[in-house]
């Protein structure tokens, strides 16, 4: 497990595509949420279409591991999309009497771009989760 | 490099086939392209993207073939010469020309023509003979599209065709194109005639319901076997998502790698990917999936003389347009596959014998089209061919024919691997058009497109093909152009891909702000409304009388 406290070097640690760090203000709500705590990696499941069908419509679903207790519990998911005109998709929040910290949704994007999933946990602790989407003009090869 | 154990490999697998032969440059008896050393209980037959040709051609393989990182220098992103290295294969053989473009129209006339739905008939029946009650044969799909007999009869002619050897299951691309209501009257008659059409990664947009069976346990030599079913992925985003508007698809590794177990809990003891991924995608994703015992690779057009190997899931491919028959016999003991043995069967027409039923059966089909299909509409001095990571003579004819007819500076013809070749010095019939422009929205549009555009647009299809990640790649070629010179570099980042963008009308770079007019067919968003692709083709073939082709060299690979 790598720990970091420093959310600009948590980033260079992420199963990112190298050349394509995140934008300065996509960045800059990554730090804004995550502040001075400690971010892991793992934990957090993002399930996307690696090629989006329907940009207008992408499903979404997010789960993070959590026995989901009162002394441990996962208490917000945020999604940020690093090229939409907004990066702060949306939040979801959670209470132990959720039972399972999952949610899905359908979001909108404009343009092919990294999603990033991070998840707040009542222990202080933060996960982040990061995962390219192709939004494409379509065509065909084969 | 290939290992040693690769090259020993690929030799094994060809010594098997038969068509090793040590380094014999005659030609292969049909009992030679049948020889096999049979093993254990289990016959695996695959062929895939026939696309509809049931009659013998000329398949020109690409002669640049290009994939990036690492994965760029091992199958399937070889060509030529590389290739025959990598798999062990002596030049100037009968099976150096199947997999090969090198000096193809010599070797096109030593060797003859390759498929033909009849000669594929014959192997099957001797195969299934000798191995009666072990055999599967399996149809990895775009079979139903291709050619106008698919076109003019929506699928039937070629489900009737292929119903003659039977098939005991399939999956889908192409197929959808012609739109969900025709498709599943057309599954439902192929399962009729006892071919199971099976899709795992289809599911309705609403519920998320499966629209398709994703697998049947076939039992086979007293061997539980499980096929599964993967159609094409990308179906809704490389084609026309209007056609089949209710229907979501996707890779999906997970909801795969459940079915396996499923299938394994259920009894299998070997289970099978009828993939239509492509060899790129199938390789990642037996790295992501265990316990696929063999995927059945389709789409992407490629031939394994040597299955490939990720951990313990073998990866075999069989070409398009019925070229090859790939022959895998499974010995199976303790609940899983314990050894193997791989033939990738060249299927020369002139070597083996017509099944004379189906020979009579496709004739027939064929019969009310032969005054259409038999004109002849120009004769080509060079060779037209049209796979290749950048370009091939018929697009560059067909952009040619889009700019000349539409008065456009610019022209686009998608990157379709499907589609025969002609050798030089053969008649171009309207049937040859067809096979390089008959699909569902075959119509030509013809729009103003800023140089900026026309630049985020290429740069979108350099990025569907050269992604590093394979779950990433649609797997085509480029999007071929013309009227337009442009370097690209597949290694680059997305965006960053494409330099030098040149109108070759005037010799000029692109401007990214002024407006060009472009045309193009196989439009995948709404239907355009010009005429359908083959009309200016057919009529620029008309006016030019004779075909003569010289390289492009406008378009550059770095």
């Amino acid at each position: 497990m790598i720990a970091l406290t420093a959310a600009t070097a948590m980033l260079s640690v992420l199963p990112a595509r190298a050349e394509e760090a995140l934008r300065p203000r996509t960045r800059a709500a990554v730090q804004g949420i995550v502040g001075d705590r400690t971010v892991r990696e793992g934990g957090i499941t993002l399930r996307l279409p690696a090629i989006a069908e329907n940009g207008n419509s992408v499903p979404l679903a997010i789960s993070v591991d959590s026995p989901m207790t009162e002394s441990d519990h996962v208490t917000a998911v945020h999604v940020l999309a690093d090229a939409n005109p907004l990066a702060e998709v949306a939040t979801f929040r959670f209470t132990p009497a959720c039972g399972r910290a999952e949610a899905s949704t359908r979001i909108r994007l404009g343009e092919t771009q990294d999603l990033v999933a991070i998840a707040e946990l009542s222990d202080g602790s933060v996960r982040l989760a990061r995962q390219e989407v192709k939004v494409t003009i379509g065509g065909c090869g084969g | 490099m290939p290992s040693r154990r690769d090259l020993l490999a690929g030799a094994a697998a060809l010594a098997a086939s038969g068509a090793l032969r040590a380094a014999s440059q005659e030609r292969l008896s049909e009992a030679e392209l049948l020889r096999f050393a049979p093993l254990g209980q289990v016959t695996l037959l695959h062929l895939s993207d026939l696309h509809g040709q049931l009659a013998p051609m000329h398949l020109r393989e690409a002669a640049v073939n290009r994939g990036v990182g690492p994965a760029g220098a091992q199958p399937p992103f070889l060509a030529g010469e590389s290739f025959r290295a990598w798999f062990g294969i002596p030049a100037e053989t009968p099976f150096a020309h199947a997999v090969s473009a090198e000096d193809f129209d010599r070797l096109a006339r030593r060797y003859g023509r390759m498929g033909g739905l009849d000669r594929i008939a014959t192997l099957v029946a001797a195969i299934r003979a000798e191995r009666h009650g072990r055999t599967l044969l399996l149809d990895g799909g775009d079979t139903w599209q291709g050619g106008w007999l698919a076109l003019a009869s929506g699928g039937e002619a070629i489900l009737a065709a292929m119903a003659l050897i039977a098939p005991d299951a399939m999956t889908g691309h192409w197929e959808f194109t012609y739109g969900a209501d025709r498709m599943r009257a057309l599954v439902a008659e192929a399962e009729r005639r006892g071919t199971r059409f099976l899709a795992g990664n289809v599911q309705e947009r609403e519920w998320n319901d499966d629209v398709f069976p994703a697998l049947h346990l076939f039992e086979r030599g007293g061997v539980g076997v499980a096929v599964i079913g993967q159609a094409y992925p990308y179906t809704p985003i490389a084609n026309p998502a209007r056609l089949i508007p209710d229907w979501t698809m996707g890779v999906q590794a997970d909801r795969l790698a459940a079915r396996v177990a499923a299938a394994r809990a259920a009894g299998a003891e070997a289970v099978v990917l009828l993939s239509h991924n492509g060899v790129a995608l199938d390789r990642a994703l037996a790295e992501r999936v265990d316990g696929i015992d063999v995927i059945l690779s389709g789409h992407t057009h490629d031939c394994t003389p040597a299955p490939l190997r990720v951990g313990r899931t073998l990866i075999a491919a069989s070409g398009a347009h019925g070229k090859f028959l790939t022959r895998i016999d499974l010995a199976v003991a303790g609940g899983r596959v314990v050894e193997h043995r791989h033939a990738l069967i060249p299927v020369f027409a002139e070597a083996i014998r017509p099944d004379p039923v189906v020979a009579a059966a496709v004739a027939a089909a064929r019969a009310p089209h032969a005054a259409l299909l038999d004109t002849v509409v120009a004769v080509t001095e060079s060779t037209l061919w049209r796979r290749g990571t950048l370009n091939g003579t018929w697009d560059d004819l067909i952009c040619a024919a889009l700019m000349a007819e539409t008065g456009a500076e610019i022209a686009f013809s998608p990157g379709f691997r499907w589609g025969t070749a002609l050798p030089a010095g053969s008649p171009v019939t309207m049937e040859a058009v067809f096979e390089q422009t008959a699909i569902t929205y075959p119509n030509v549009w013809r729009r103003a497109m800023t140089g900026a555009a026309i630049k985020e647009m290429l740069e979108d299809v350099a990025d569907n093909l050269f992604h590093a990640d394979p779950f990433y790649q649609q797997g085509g070629d480029m999007v071929r152009a013309g009227g337009l010179g442009f370097l690209l570099d597949p290694e680059a980042p997305r965006g960053r891909r494409i330099d030098g963008l040149t109108l070759l009308a005037s010799g000029a770079p692109l401007e990214a702000g002024r407006g060009y007019a472009v045309a193009g067919w196989a439009s995948v968003g709404e239907a355009a409304a010009g005429p359908p692709a083959w009309e200016p083709l057919a009529a620029h073939l008309r006016r030019l009388g004779t075909v003569r082709i010289a390289a492009n060299t406008a378009i550059r690979l770095r």
